[in-house]
């Protein structure tokens, strides 16, 4: 449905759901971790959490998918 | 004098350091963590040390590590920049312990500073203007009343367990204050579990404006007027300028003899900063002190000719000030502009190559910068990488100044803020001096 994609490059610093969790839009997914700043990922719309594509501490890419949520 | 100085930092302040090491004939020792190998300072310094892994705590605040190197390389002194070790008390009193001089205060001085009760007390002490408040509970809404009375309109409510903003109000009048008193006692107790509420007053559309000190070991301190840096995002200056664009020149003094008054009282030694925020009726409140160089001391540097980075060392070393407040002149204004990689409307950091760099020249264009082209900026540290300067016979001619290097100032292969910077630069509240705290919030990103 809609993906989590990283809106910025940084290190994954905490993942705070599971696949085959239920997220409601607007729930904190991930936390990325650049230059000294936390940014919060929140889901878009509600779903199931089907892939994390990423583990903690990965290195990511502005857009970036790092949860496939259905 | 030292013969050889560590510098316990890294980017733009690092290089610029071991610039005046070279020119007081001092030789140097960098260190760097594993991201940082093929920087700039590391090429520049006389000898380079790795010190650590890419993370702060396994590189530059790596205290073991780094004073190891000092003493392999037979370092006199240490000098930490800003940020990282450089408010570190314990830091300052293990380089102190080792035998290296610490190039900044006394341990005791940094330990009481970075305390933000113990700043406040020692503030209060000395007869610097804190923000009025009290830091106890409030018990009754008449108590609040009858404090208000006293400290004056607006006062800001706040909740002693809140945060978030949550039971916290601004209030202008004492029916508003009553009516805020109940239902924010009922929000903090709903939220918190716990309805006590305190209250300090309120500083309307503050100013953020800091002194710069100079302390030697023999007593004597002077102050070297004030720079301005209200221009924030993510409560980090952006926009740093001298002389300010708001105070007169009797409240300038004012601060300066009372920030130097402060810092005899503590004891204070080398360079520092009393950090002020300013009402639009031109009263100052102590907010903190920065017992370091500061990111924007080029600034000062620029209306009075001094190398501070060549002061502390002196100070450092024991030598006295060659000046006294009554000799030292100020003339012209100058503004630096941090240049951030991030993006210039969230400002989220935007890590990556830098495919394009083109620096702006000319006679009163100074840059302190950490990368060149083909460099990559790494996520591990502070989005900061270089600094711009420009100094003018008068504001406007540095605003003009400015504007034309800002215009020609050209990164690519990451986002950085010059678009932001050159929108604040053009902007019609700037060029008249509108500079309060809520800049950006209030012109730029509406």
């Amino acid at each position: 449905m809609s993906n989590l994609i990283s809106n910025m490059a940084g290190s994954v610093w905490k993942i705070v759901v599971k696949e085959g969790d239920t997220v409601q839009s607007g729930q904190e997914l991930i936390i990325l971790e650049s230059m000294k700043m936390e940014i919060s990922l929140s889901a878009e719309s509600s779903g199931v959490v089907k892939e994390i594509k990423v583990s903690e501490g990965d290195f990511v890419n502005e857009g970036d998918v790092l949860v496939e949520i259905e | 004098m030292f013969k050889k100085i560590l510098i316990a930092n890294r980017g733009e302040i690092a290089r610029r350091i071991i610039r005046t090491c070279k020119a007081m004939n001092i030789k140097t020792v960098a260190i760097y963590s594993e991201a940082d190998e093929n920087s700039f300072h590391v090429l520049e310094a006389d000898q380079a040390f790795l010190v650590g892994g890419p993370r702060v705590s396994e590189s530059y605040l790596n205290i073991e590590n780094i004073l190891k190197i000092a003493a392999k390389t037979k370092a006199d002194a240490i000098h930490p920049g800003y940020g990282l070790l450089s408010e570190n008390a314990v830091f300052a009193e293990k380089c102190e312990q080792s035998g290296i001089t610490f190039i900044g205060p006394s341990p005791e001085v940094i330990a009481r500073m970075g305390s933000k009760i113990e700043a406040r007390k020692a503030m209060e002490e000395a007869g610097v203007p804190v923000v009025p408040g009290i830091t106890h509970p409030l018990s009754h809404a008449n108590e609040a009343m009858n404090i208000a009375s006293s400290m004056g309109y607006p006062v800001m409510l706040k909740a002693s367990a809140g945060g978030g903003g949550i039971g916290m109000q601004v209030v202008h009048d004492h029916e508003s204050l009553q009516k805020a008193f109940a239902s924010n006692q009922k929000r903090a107790n709903d939220f918190f579990g716990d309805g006590a509420l305190y209250m300090e007053k309120c500083i309307e559309n503050p100013r953020h404006i800091e002194i710069q000190l100079l302390a030697d070991k023999k007593g004597n301190t002077v102050y070297l007027w004030e720079r301005e840096c209200s221009i924030q995002r993510r409560h980090q200056k952006v926009v740093e300028e001298a002389p300010s664009p708001f105070l007169d020149e009797a409240t300038v003094i004012k601060m300066g003899e009372a920030a130097v008054k402060a810092a005899k009282a503590i004891n204070y030694t080398n360079a520092g900063t009393m950090e002020f925020l300013v009402d639009s009726n031109m009263n100052f409140y102590f907010l903190e002190m920065n017992t370091r160089l500061q990111v924007e001391h080029p600034v000062t540097e620029e209306i009075t000719g001094l190398d501070l980075v060549e002061e502390q060392i002196k100070i450092a070393a024991g030598e006295s000030l060659s000046f006294t407040q009554s000799s030292m002149k100020r003339e012209g204004h100058a503004i630096e502009v941090r240049i951030y990689a991030e993006d210039p409307k969230t400002f989220f950091p935007s890590p990556g190559k830098i495919t394009t760099l083109t620096l702006p020249e000319g006679k009163n264009v100074r840059h302190e910068i950490a990368v060149r082209e083909n460099d990559t900026v790494t996520p591990f540290y502070d989005p900061m990488i270089g600094k711009l300067i420009v100094k003018g016979k008068d504001r406007q001619e540095a605003i003009q100044i400015m504007q034309q290097a800002l215009s020609e100032y050209n990164i690519a292969g990451i986002k950085s803020n010059i678009p932001l910077l050159r929108e604040v630069l053009s902007h019609q509240a700037f060029h008249s001096g509108d500079t309060t705290t809520s800049f950006i919030s209030r012109y730029i990103n509406q």
